[in-house]
């Protein structure tokens, strides 16, 4: 029963919203406004076309220099991991898979992580926590990925080979992925190090996402009966859904792309490997260690190629969701 | 686009500096190599002080010293290994040793002090091959019968990025083991075929420090300086020695210079019984045909290190230029020009 009032309270409330913002509305403004002031109208957008015109200029260049590998290697270039520098042979495989296993570690403890913080901080915390809990946290998303690095490398790498690993591979050494010498680092650590990274972003953006849920719907809920939960699964959550996944995929974005940090602990080594403790590497950190010494042109192109291939899992990964998201919207429509 | 930033950067660091000086103490830019950094800095330093003339030693990898040098960007430029007579030819380059250098080993095994563990080349060749993998390996054993050395896996931790560090280690056992030859070679970074990389000297020994029965290497100055376990090391004489000043001194003194075209020369698996086998020159790359009319100032300096840095360089571990192959570089020096003139007499 309860549910289905609930049901109801979200699709009037939705169909609200569709009405005060129905796109004759919007129009009417908008065309009063471009009317009024045209230079304001071409400066912005001549602001807003630099973001693609920068973003179309970085794709291109970054194809233009791997040109070379690209032409040398063909489709092989992604699907084996020799690196050999002397016998000038390039695949990108080993670290593709350590960027993609890295991020992925990062986004299954960050994500969850933070939507229970952010949460936390606006639905049932006292003020006089949230506000220096928040502080807190913006200031931890202004800590120099270096920091996070050094810090790893002198403090938690040793902390995870004396405590974490051990402790994982006597309770679950039986999975591969806990198998192997307890080092401290590795793909593991560097997933762990990569989620305190981005936690800081993703709850904040979170945080301010639940915060514009409105009052009023979520007071409608608890009117209706709803604990403190069902609201927030049902009501706060489904209305920030994309600004939710928004929140992650900033994170994501991090996370992929972190150089210095997950340079520093995870180990460095072309491998792929089922188990997490062994060491690793991903393009960033491939291309932090070997672009300052790389002159061969061949070397450098197959460095550039390596970009070439994080800008376009980014993008990849960007379209999937924002195609998902289109989905999801879909279905609370038809509510 | 690399070398098109690194022209960039040039020209703003040239601008930020020479706005800053004034017209009559002029500038001298210089890139390269980390593992002379600290001794450089130290001897622009004390050369600012005594002749007010400022230079400017940017450690950014030998690779990229090399590149900022062939570009002009700078007016020297500083490698680790050397470039061979036609690539200096062709980049109308000349070069010149500055300092000499040593790579020692590092352990972390319980119970083994420094000086204690001795190695021969074919075990060090086949723990960086992957091939021996357990620190009670019988070959291992059999070199150090009295030594207790635990029951463990060794892992191998080496340098992530390009270096002239790597490039020394790994030419030295290019030349020790034929299998090092032809799985893996010389370079700055290679296909290393087993453990961990940190990145920098420091991040191998932080690593080495971490893992127990880990086994790096590192330039002797981190080696000190962190306090670490350094091992012995069997020398082309068939002596066991250990990384100091005099051993580095002594690999350098054998080298023969005097035939050595460009001074190419690989200071690694060099002949004498006192002789530390890792040995390695740090290079200074300058063009042959000055367009600065400051070239003279540069020749200056570089004249006065050799002669009068060398407490200096000992005091930061590293080992000085021997008297006579500073002549031999001082004469070389005669065939730098600035239009069209000889500047070195």
């Amino acid at each position: 029963m309860a549910i289905n009032y609930e049901k109801k309270i979200q699709r009037e409330q939705w169909e609200l919203k569709q009405a005060s913002f129905s796109s004759h509305a919007r129009l009417k403004k908008e065309s009063r406004v471009f009317k009024e002031d045209p230079f304001f109208r071409y400066l912005s957008a001549l602001c807003a076309s630099f973001i693609l015109v920068i973003m179309l200029g970085i794709l291109i260049e970054l194809y233009r220099h791997s040109h070379l590998s690209i032409t040398t290697f063909g489709i092989k270039f992604i699907y084996t991991s020799a690196w050999d520098p002397v016998k000038k042979e390039f695949g990108a495989l080993a670290s593709i898979y350590g960027t993609l296993i890295s991020t992925l570690i990062a986004m299954l403890i960050a994500v969850p992580l933070s939507l229970v913080i952010s949460l936390f901080l606006t639905e049932l915390a006292p003020p006089i926590i949230t506000k220096p809990v928040g502080y807190a946290i913006e200031l931890l998303a202004a800590i120099p990925s270096i920091i996070y690095g050094m810090w790893g490398l002198f403090v938690f790498a040793p902390f995870m080979s004396g405590y974490i690993q051990p402790a994982l591979s006597n309770n679950l050494g039986f999975l591969p992925l806990f198998q192997g010498p307890p080092m401290g680092i590795g793909i593991l650590t560097a997933g762990i190090i990569l989620s305190f990274m981005i936690l800081p972003f993703i709850t904040a953006m979170m945080r301010d996402v639940f915060k514009m849920v409105p009052a009023v719907v979520k007071e409608s809920a608890y009117g209706m009966g709803a604990t403190t939960w069902e609201v927030t699964s049902k009501v706060t959550m489904r209305y920030g859904l994309s600004g939710l996944v928004g929140a992650s995929f900033l994170g994501l974005g991090r996370a992929i792309g972190e150089t210095m940090a997950v340079t520093f602990v995870i180990g460095n080594y072309r491998q792929i490997s089922a188990s997490l403790f062994s060491a690793g590497n991903t393009i960033a950190s491939t291309l932090a260690n070997e672009f300052a010494e790389a002159t061969e042109p061949l070397y450098l192109s197959s460095l550039l190629q390596l970009g070439l291939i994080l800008f376009l899992i980014t993008i990849m990964i960007q379209a999937l969701t924002q195609l998902w998201l289109i989905r999801i919207q879909k279905g609370i429509g038809k509510l | 686009m690399k070398s098109v930033l690194v022209k960039i950067l040039g020209i703003l660091l040239g601008l930020g500096l020479g706005g800053m000086g004034s017209a009559q103490s002029p500038v001298i830019n210089g890139a390269g190599a980390s593992f002379p950094y600290p001794l450089y800095a130290k001897w622009a330093y004390d050369y600012e002080q005594i002749t007010k003339i400022k230079v400017n030693y940017q450690s950014i990898g030998s690779g990229g010293g090399i590149a900022q040098i062939k570009a002009k960007t700078v007016d020297f430029g500083a490698s680790d290994a050397p470039l061979t007579k036609e690539e200096l030819d062709q980049a109308g380059l000349i070069q010149f040793p500055m300092i000499i250098g040593g790579v020692v080993l590092v352990v972390n095994l319980k119970g083994v002090k420094s000086g204690e563990l001795k190695l021969t080349p074919e075990l060090l060749a086949d723990i960086f091959l992957g091939k021996i993998t357990r620190w009670n390996d019988p070959a291992i054993l059999k070199v150090n019968p009295k030594l207790k050395i635990p029951h463990q896996s060794i892992i191998v931790v080496r340098r992530s990025d390009g270096s002239g560090t790597t490039w020394i280690f790994t030419n030295y056992l290019d030349k020790v083991s034929k299998e090092w030859h032809e799985k893996v070679g010389t370079d700055k970074s290679v296909a290393w075929p087993c453990g961990v990389g940190g990145k920098g000297n420091e991040g191998v020994a932080q690593y080495v420090q971490q893992i127990s029965g880990g086994i790096g290497y590192v330039e002797f100055a981190y080696a000190l300086e962190n306090n670490m376990t350094w091992t012995l090391l069997q020398n082309k004489a068939g002596k066991f020695v250990a990384p100091t000043i005099e051993t580095f001194q002594s690999a350098g003194a054998n080298a023969d210079w005097q035939n050595a075209p460009g001074f190419y020369m690989l200071l690694t698996d060099q002949p004498g019984e006192n002789s530390w086998p890792i040995t390695g020159a740090s290079y200074i790359l300058i063009h042959k045909n000055q367009t600065s009319p400051g070239a003279k100032e540069m020749l200056k300096f570089f004249s006065w290190c050799l002669k009068n840095g060398a407490g200096t360089a000992e005091k930061l571990h590293y080992v000085p230029i021997p008297k006579n192959l500073v002549e031999l570089i001082e004469k070389q020096w005669t065939n730098v020009t600035y239009q069209g003139k000889k500047i070195w007499q």
